[in-house]
């Protein structure tokens, strides 16, 4: 495939607003069931919910890039019975809908509040909160790894990867974020991170073993039917390219490829992995986490970068030679 | 049920491209709207096609056969294209299973043509809407067609009739029978999308002639014996020549 920008970018950082409100709730919890105390809630919760409403909001306007017909966009509702896509396109806005309800309930000051109503309510669009949270992480997933043609990413590693990998990076910036406004929730928000790095570069790099090994079920022969052993097309019936072309090779030669595959291990995994564990020492400036954040995020585009690179779509069969 | 479909005999067709043409031609000039044309006349050109004619070597030089391979949507039965459209843009006509793009409803997500295997669908450059081909709808719905002229534009245009059209759901069809008969086969079958379109398989093309074949034992004029009778490596015309 030849990666669209919208579509690394919509991934990302719907990404990075999923995790952080995961990152929110788990707070959340954590007081509820005493193991914290609560946090400043006005700012934390308020500015949290805000940055995580920032990012879905920055991917949701990313997604709009990708579409011929923007204008339209409210039609991709329709089909929340069979297309994945759909039901996306309908959890995405509804999600940041109770994130964004949950912030002004914050806001209102109903979560520290003495009415017990408020309080209930809040839990209650809390909770629904983080489980569409979830949900939206399947569904995302699901795009990708429903599309049995797309070999690479049809596993549930994909699954596994987009929740991972986005939860990953909203919990290093819960961290970078708590260290300015509720720095005895730091430690607790680097270690997730840390412990979310190790795990999803094992799935990760599970998923990267797994693509290196993939037998690709078509072949030249099953897609024109004629089965000898050389078969070579001469001319794929354009003289300059076509929509098959544009959109499903990345044109980018072997090299590029094998150094993004090298580079955004090390960009998500283990420099953030070495810089959250310096900033858990004393010393450290909050605003090491931050860095630590960027570094991680640029990481990310470049494995995105990768994911949509590296599948290799039946299609191409029929377009192997312009001429 | 019916299930319109289109079978290529690749036995037949030479590469002319004039299902390319005729279809794009057709097809520009429709209701829907005309399909892109970028920078026709210069070094890069593109454009949106329903239908391509492809150009395969098999074989080791200088043992090589060329197939020309004609490519356009199969119309599968099973369509994973459709499902997945999040609009419901993409669907397949329940009266005779066309799998169709109703372009005012299409967002352009390009979702579709990834979950086609067969790459038959083209976000059109101009239009920015998923475009792919209709068996001609606009042709074989047409009543002020004369009958015979409601088939689509390549089947119509193609000089060696390569292309048969019909319901492969109907067992006594020309195109049932050509696929049962002459060993019609599908794309892919391995992702279970059972495509409608089918290919006629290359075959061996050997004439025997026996020496009494070409003496013409049966022949009328020979029992006249009006006519000369020219030797076996003459030119000989039926009408002329008793042999
Ligand atoms: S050939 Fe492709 S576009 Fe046509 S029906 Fe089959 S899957 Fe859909
Ligand atoms: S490009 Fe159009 S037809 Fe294809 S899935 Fe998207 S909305 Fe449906």
């Amino acid at each position: 495939m030849n990666p669209a920008f919208s579509v690394i970018f919509l991934t990302t950082l719907i990404g990075v607003g999923q995790g952080l409100f995961l990152a929110l709730y788990t707070a959340r919890v954590l007081v509820f069931v005493g193991a914290i105390a609560l946090p400043d809630s006005r700012s934390f919760f308020v500015l949290g919910s805000a940055i995580s409403l920032f990012f879905l909001a920055s991917g949701l306007t990313a997604s709009f890039f990708h579409l011929g017909h923007p204008e339209r966009a409210w039609r991709a509702v329709m089909k929340w019975r069979t297309s994945w896509l759909s039901r996306e396109v309908i959890v995405l806005p509804v999600f940041m809908l109770t994130v964004f309800l949950y912030g002004l309930m914050c806001y209102l000051g109903w979560q520290s509040g003495s009415n017990r109503i408020a309080q209930g309510v809040v839990e209650t669009i809390g909770a629904l909160a983080a489980v569409l949270c979830i949900v939206l992480f399947i569904c995302t997933g699901m795009v990708y790894a429903s599309i049995r043609f797309l070999q690479e990413w049809a596993s549930p590693l994909t699954l596994i990867n987009y929740f991972l990998l986005g939860s990953m990076s909203g919990y290093t910036l819960a961290a970078g974020f708590s260290a300015f406004l509720a720095p005895h929730l730091m430690r607790m928000y680097a270690c997730i991170a840390f412990s979310l790095i190790v795990i999803s570069f094992m799935t990760r790099v599970a998923s990267l073993y797994r693509n290196a090994r993939i037998r690709p079920c078509s072949t030249v022969q099953t897609a024109t039917g004629i089965y000898h052993p050389k078969v070579v097309q001469k001319a794929q019936g354009s003289m300059g390219g076509s929509f098959n072309t544009r959109h499903y090779f990345h044109g980018k030669t072997r090299q590029v490829i094998r150094s993004v595959k090298w580079i955004f291990p090390v960009l998500v995994f283990v420099l953030p992995a070495l810089l959250l564990a310096g900033s858990l020492s004393d010393i450290a400036h909050p605003f090491l986490l931050i860095v630590t954040f960027v570094i991680q995020y640029v990481g990310l585009l470049a494995e995105r970068w990768f994911f949509f690179a590296q599948a290799n779509h039946p299609q191409n069969l029929y377009y192997q030679q312009v001429s | 049920m019916t299930q319109l479909a289109l079978v290529i005999d690749l036995n037949v067709c030479v590469g002319c491209h004039a299902c390319v043409t005729s279809c794009k031609s057709w097809n520009t000039s429709g209701s829907a709207g005309p399909l892109a044309d970028a920078n026709p006349y210069g070094a890069d050109p593109s454009g949106t096609f329903f239908n391509r004619v492809q150009t395969y070597e098999v074989g080791q030089f200088p043992d090589t056969e060329t197939v020309h391979f004609p490519k356009s949507c199969l119309h599968c039965e099973d369509p994973p294209c459709v499902p997945v459209c999040p609009t419901g843009a993409s669907y397949k006509r329940e009266s005779d299973g066309v799998v169709l793009v109703d372009y005012d409803k299409c967002i352009g997500c390009n979702y579709c043509s990834w979950a086609c295997p067969y790459g038959a669908r083209e976000l059109d450059e101009h239009r920015k809407e998923m475009s792919k081909c209709t068996l001609c709808v606009d042709r074989i719905d047409n009543e002020a067609l004369p009958k015979d002229d409601r088939k689509p534009a390549c089947v119509m245009a193609c000089p060696t009739q390569a292309r048969l059209f019909g319901d492969i759901h109907d067992p006594a069809s020309e195109v049932s029978v050509a696929i049962r008969e002459q060993g019609g086969y599908q794309l892919m079958p391995e992702w279970g999308t059972r495509p409608s379109n089918h290919y006629l398989p290359r075959r061996k093309m050997v004439i025997q002639l026996q020496d009494d074949q070409a003496g013409r034992v049966d022949n009328p004029l020979k029992v006249d014996g009006k006519l000369l009778k020219p030797r076996i490596d003459e030119p000989a015309l039926d009408d002329v020549t008793s042999w």
